[in-house]
């Protein structure tokens, strides 16, 4: 979705390039009209005085971005020191790729990888295809009251923080919680979901879904709402019953979001909930929680190995990067555009 | 056919849905009933627990007991958490200072955000390219948490407020969603004001910002929900801190890891005379206290909402 309205960005801007639009260009245009009939070939000068309070009005936000995001991009060479908070980042010994040596000879590191990979895996699988058959089932409800208190509630969810989402899980199928409190008077044992590692993955998937489905569903409604309906209309008066229907209109119809959905998702295989976790790796013993985001933080800033958890850092943003690049080769040997266009 | 397309009779009879377009199959009584109780148990799951959590925090000790802990059914009704939750202690010095970063945080992300949106949505202005591109690439690369986390603690932002604020106050999301909004409306009267000589300031406050209200209203809900929801940069910056945890904070430490909460659970208590309050209760205020602003503004921006993501998301 993100990336949708980055392309919508591009695209305005390409077709919008022709037509005008901007006063304040036309009226340059218009005095110096002999010598410049193009716009963009105005001295960078006249341009600067004609847009100097556009460009002082970004400057806020892009100084924000320079000094939280891309400073500590560069901050990025710690991983390639044996940074103390001492020296700071220009007095740091250099460490060259001893921090990745150590890194790749760790197996609580290869844990967390195949940690995130799982969780990765059971999350693609069991949450990713939810929220497309609910926008589905809910927009086949013709009750328009319905539908829409349906989606509002689904969609709250989404607001919770981390927190409050695993207290309420913890609430009902915690310890102490709803279930167990039932089955205790029942005589029926108790089963503490939040604290068994063995079933985590599904645990943290299940909240996922609570969370976020809604968020979900409200993306694939959109794409639904976009088919034709004459072609319903015309298939069902061929014959095509409402499952040949759905097969030969409803999905392809929705094929371009599940895969821009997809590639996200596979972009982001190696993020996988890093605050959900960080709350529950207490609770459920780092062993089945610890994924390379948390690895990062406990092994950089936990025991102040900095450089460390920065290396992790690089090697966890590079492999995502070939997965997002990867996803998308993807999509377009599938003839969508997915992320980007070719 | 024509039966079908018989005028649709309103009421409790009525043959069928006038909603339902002519070609459809009738739908089967099964298949209505399974999308019935699935829709029904989805909605269950999403509202049982918060009702459960609401109740309890407002239940008596005794209805507490009988129950084994939380409460399924009204049994006697006590506002005793409450009052003493916000009569002081670390619950309420957490919800101040919530607040406060909510508010303070939220202003300088609008003003940010819309300044950007509106001086990129002009295009063929000089570098709107560039700075554009400059915003995307962060959606794409990071420099990770650790360099992040360092470059915050040299500029000397370990422990301070604004360590919770700037690092995230720009999303470029909600800029390039504000900025599509911008470069799509109103373009006739932004070039009408700009023949007048309006300047660039004058034509953001006076005429795209009064036409873009529902735009503003949905990134001003993202940002305030991102700010009460304030966790992970508090776990980074402020950890040991107590004095300075906002509540989602103090949500983690005394309800999700049952810390003991100094002065309200153990002494507290006996000092305002409400010494056979059970914790259970208190701890289910403070989650309903987090809950509370996302469920009152919730409804008013759902409408909104829907209209200004899906416009942004997928264009309309």
């Amino acid at each position: 979705m993100v990336s949708t309205v980055a392309e919508q960005g591009e695209d305005e801007q390409d077709s919008s390039d022709r037509p005008a639009g901007d006063g304040g260009a036309g009226r340059t245009t218009a005095s110096s009209a002999g010598t410049a009939p193009q716009v963009d070939r105005l001295n960078w000068r006249v341009r600067l005085r004609r847009d100097k309070s556009l460009i002082l009005m970004t400057l806020p936000a892009v100084g924000l971005l320079l000094v939280f995001n891309y400073l500590p991009m560069v901050g990025t060479i710690t991983a390639f020191q044996y940074y103390d908070p001492l020296d700071g980042i220009r007095n740091s010994q250099w460490a060259g790729l001893a921090n990745f040596r150590q890194l790749f000879g760790d197996p609580l590191f290869w844990h967390a990888m195949e940690n995130t990979l799982y969780i990765s895996a059971v999350q693609l699988v069991l949450f990713f295809p939810i929220p497309i058959l609910l926008a589905l089932l809910l927009n086949s409800v013709l009750n328009s009251r319905i539908r829409s208190v349906v989606q509002a509630i689904t969609f709250l969810p989404h607001f919770y923080s981390w927190v409050l989402v695993v207290t309420l899980f913890q609430q009902m199928i915690g310890g102490a919680g709803l279930l167990n409190q039932f089955l205790r008077q029942h005589n029926a044992g108790t089963w503490d979901f939040m604290t068994n590692p063995h079933t985590f993955s599904l645990l943290v998937t299940s909240q996922v879904v609570w969370k976020d489905a809604g968020w979900g569903i409200i993306v694939f409604l959109a794409a639904l709402s976009a088919i034709d309906q004459n072609l319903y209309e015309a298939a069902a008066s061929d014959g095509a019953g409402r499952w040949r229907r759905l097969w030969h209109i409803t999905l392809p119809g929705m094929r371009s979001v599940i895969v821009l959905m997809l590639v996200l998702r596979l972009g982001n295989a190696l993020s996988v909930g890093f605050e959900q976790l960080l709350i529950q790796r207490f609770a459920v013993g780092h062993d089945a929680a610890d994924v390379l985001d948390t690895f990062s933080f406990y092994y950089g800033i936990g025991t102040q190995n900095y450089s460390y958890g920065a290396a992790a850092g690089i090697f966890k943003s590079v492999i995502s990067l070939l997965l997002i690049w990867g996803a998308n080769k993807l999509a377009h040997r599938f003839g969508e555009d997915g992320l980007y266009r070719k | 056919m024509t039966t079908l397309t018989a005028p649709p009779v309103r009421g409790r009879s009525r043959p069928r849905n006038p909603h339902r377009p002519v070609w459809e199959e009738p739908p089967t009584a099964a298949g209505q009933t399974a999308k019935g109780l699935t829709l029904g148990t989805v909605v269950l799951l999403i509202i049982v627990p918060v009702y459960c959590v609401v109740l309890t925090s407002v239940s008596t000790p005794g209805a507490i007991n009988r129950a084994g802990g939380l409460v399924l059914v009204p049994d006697g009704i006590t506002f005793d958490p409450y009052t003493t939750m916000l009569s002081g202690g670390p619950v309420r010095r957490a919800l101040v200072v919530t607040l406060a970063i909510t508010v303070v945080g939220t202003a300088i992300s609008m003003v940010v955000s819309v300044l950007c949106a509106y001086g990129l949505s002009r295009s063929r202005s000089l570098g709107h390219r560039f700075l554009l591109m400059l915003l995307v690439l962060t959606m794409f690369v990071s420099g990770g948490l650790i360099p992040t986390f360092l470059v915050v603690s040299e500029l000397g932002g370990y422990g301070k407020y604004w360590s919770l604020i700037l690092p995230s106050a720009v999303s470029v999301f909600n800029i390039l969603v504000l900025r599509s909004f911008y470069s799509s409306t109103a373009a006739e009267l932004i070039d009408a004001a700009r023949m007048d000589g309006a300047s660039e300031w004058r034509i953001l406050w006076s005429v795209v910002l009064p036409t873009s209200r529902a735009v503003t209203a949905v990134i001003t809900l993202f940002y305030a929900v991102g700010y009460w929801n304030t966790f992970f940069n508090v776990m980074l910056y402020m950890p040991a801190d107590s004095q300075k945890w906002p509540l989602q904070y103090v949500l983690y430490e005394y309800v999700n890891l049952g810390m003991n909460m100094p002065g309200q659970v153990n002494s507290g208590f006996g000092v305002s005379g409400h010494s056979q309050t059970a914790p259970l209760s208190l701890q289910m205020a403070v989650v309903v206290l987090t809950l509370l602003p996302i469920m009152l503004v919730f409804p008013f921006m759902q409408k909104h909402f829907a209209k200004g993501m899906l416009t942004g998301a997928i264009k309309g």
